[in-house]
Formats: structure tokens, C-alpha cells, sequence
């Protein structure tokens, strides 16, 4: 039972930052969508980057590390492709999420002169791309296709 | 359960029933976890102000966010209960599967409770916003720091957590 529960903790920890991560982005997406022009409303999803999706991107990344370290220990070529649209999805949203939060903060900065209106929606409509592939990457890791 | 059951190394077949509906209920619970999510960043928002225009703005995360979970809630009890009677070596009265479905409702029915404190909160503050009002009002104050529709929505969540972890454990299988 220890051995068992010591086995499935990296996926806990997998699949609570990814839903941690899914759920901030839904947030992202909502605010960008619900905003019309409202500041206010592209701040609070600009904030949520921060506080909730960027956490939740280095528990969901650092809990698939740990398990493909575990799991995968052979030749990288033997890894299922369902394996690859995870780790594709994760590090090149990464990347995209990095860009977001410097966008999103550059934002939040001029938006205490009265601008960064434009910065912040930038911001936000790379995280509605981010939660697009994210979905993928559920139905990848559920689904596993060949 | 293993990691061999949930990460074969070699998968070389076409997609099954069970593929999908496994991959429809993931999708489900991510969808009612991330409006929960959704939720705790309005609830957050709301009562870390007094303008009744900050609440107004986070009170626009809350129909999308409604929509979600209603999805979310059904698709994940829907698959999910069709997925145990799918699949070989797992049935409706297993123990765990019973204890999902208990923590199920008990996270939508606190959820569902939780929501009409918030919904006060935001017509209060649009009234007041229609009203020209845009500083600090006590009553907004009262209504958006409900200590009952926190911990309604911390015990949905925590609820949730549960399910998580009685889904990767799965106690007595």
C-alpha cells in the first residue's frame, strides 16, 4: 500500500497543477471574453496569471517530470506519442505562458499611467490559445491515441 | 492501480469507447475544477474591494463560470458512471467509485449553495453603480465577505480534492 501510494503521488501532483494551471487559464479566458473594454476586468485575469496559473504550470510540468522519469527511464523513441503531445504542449506553452506573464505585466505596469489596456488583452488572448491546447493535452493524456 | 494502467509504455491500437469516454470525463472534471477555479478568482476579487465597480467587474467571470460548472458537474458523474460500468473490473457499488460519487454531491451541493451570497454582493453593487454610487458601502462590504459562502466554497473544493485523490488512490480496489 506505502509502495502504491508512493508510486501515484508524481500523478497527484501532475494532475492537481494541471488542473490548477486549466482552471487560471479558463479565468484568463472568461475575464478576455466577459472584459468589452473594461480594464478592470482584463486586470483581474491579467492578475490570475500570476497568482494562479503560473504556480499551477511548475507543479503540472514538475509532476510530469517526475513521472516520466520514473515511468520512462529507457529510449526517449520508445515513449508513446500521447507522451510527446504532453511534453510538446507543456513546453511550448510554457514558453507561451512566459510571454503572457511579460505581456500581462508590462500591462499592469502602464496601466497606472492610464494605458496597457492593449497589453493586457495581448496577454489574455495568448492564454485563451494556451487553454485551447491545453484541452488537447487532456484528451491526449485520456484518450492516449497511438 | 498502478502507473502501468494509467501510462502504458506501448499503446498501439485504435481508440475504444472506453478511450473516449475516459478522455470525456478528464475533460468534464478539469471543466468543473477550473470553474471552481474560476470562482475562487471572482470571490478573491470581490472581497479584496470596496468599489462596487471592482465587483461588478469580477462579478462578470460568475455566468460564464456558472455555465462551465453545470457542464463540468454533469459531464464528469455522466462518463464517469457510464465509464465504471464499461469497464471490466470495476462496477457503480465499487467502494471508491461510491465514495466519488458522494464527495461528487456533496462539492456540487456546496458549490450550488455558495453561489447566491456572491450573487447578492454583485446586484448590490450594480444597483449602487447605477445609482452613480462608486464608493465604499457597508452593506457591499457585508454581502461580498460572507464567511458562510467562503466556507460553502472552500468545503466544494475541498470536496473536489478528495475526488481527486480517491480517483489516483482508488482506497480498497
Amino acid at each position: 500500500m506505502l509502495a502504491s501510494s508512493a508510486r501515484d503521488l508524481p500523478l497527484f501532483v501532475h494532475v492537481f497543477g494541471a488542473m490548477v494551471l486549466v482552471g487560471g487559464l479558463l479565468a484568463t479566458t472568461i475575464a478576455v471574453l466577459a472584459a468589452r473594454g473594461d480594464a478592470r476586468v482584463l486586470r483581474i485575469g491579467a492578475m490570475t496569471l500570476f497568482f494562479v496559473c503560473l504556480p499551477g504550470y511548475f507543479i503540472m510540468r514538475g509532476g510530469a517530470q517526475w513521472i516520466y522519469s520514473r515511468e520512462f527511464p529507457g529510449d526517449p523513441d520508445d515513449t508513446p506519442a500521447w507522451v510527446g503531445i504532453g511534453f510538446l504542449t507543456a513546453d511550448a506553452g510554457g514558453l507561451l505562458l512566459l510571454i503572457s506573464l511579460i505581456l500581462a505585466g508590462l500591462g499592469i505596469r502602464r496601466q497606472r499611467g492610464g494605458g496597457g489596456t492593449g497589453l493586457l488583452r495581448a496577454s489574455l488572448i495568448i492564454s485563451v490559445l494556451l487553454l485551447a491546447a491545453y484541452v488537447v493535452a487532456i484528451w491526449a493524456m485520456g484518450a492516449k491515441p497511438s | 492501480m498502478n502507473l502501468e494502467t494509467v501510462l502504458p509504455v506501448r499503446y498501439r491500437r485504435a481508440m475504444e469507447l472506453n478511450d473516449w469516454l475516459l478522455a470525456l470525463h478528464l475533460l468534464s472534471a478539469f471543466s468543473l475544477v477550473a470553474a471552481i477555479i474560476v470562482f475562487w478568482v471572482a470571490i478573491v476579487a470581490i472581497r479584496r474591494t470596496d468599489s462596487p465597480e471592482q465587483v461588478v467587474a469580477a462579478g462578470r467571470l460568475f455566468p460564464a463560470a456558472t455555465a462551465v460548472v453545470a457542464i463540468g458537474s454533469l459531464g464528469s458523474i455522466i462518463f464517469g458512471v457510464w465509464l465504471a460500468i464499461a469497464l471490466d473490473g470495476v462496477a457503480v457499488w465499487s467502494g471508491w467509485v461510491i465514495i466519488a460519487i458522494a464527495l461528487w454531491v456533496v462539492g456540487t451541493e456546496m458549490g450550488r449553495r455558495s453561489g447566491p451570497f456572491y450573487v447578492a454582493a454583485i446586484d448590490r453593487a450594480k444597483e449602487l453603480v447605477a445609482a452613480g454610487q462608486t464608493g465604499p458601502d457597508a452593506k457591499l462590504a457585508e454581502l461580498g465577505r460572507s464567511q458562510k459562502g467562503l466556507m460553502l466554497h472552500s468545503v466544494a473544493s475541498i470536496a473536489l480534492l478528495l475526488i481527486l485523490v480517491d480517483m489516483i488512490w482508488k482506497p480498497g480496489a
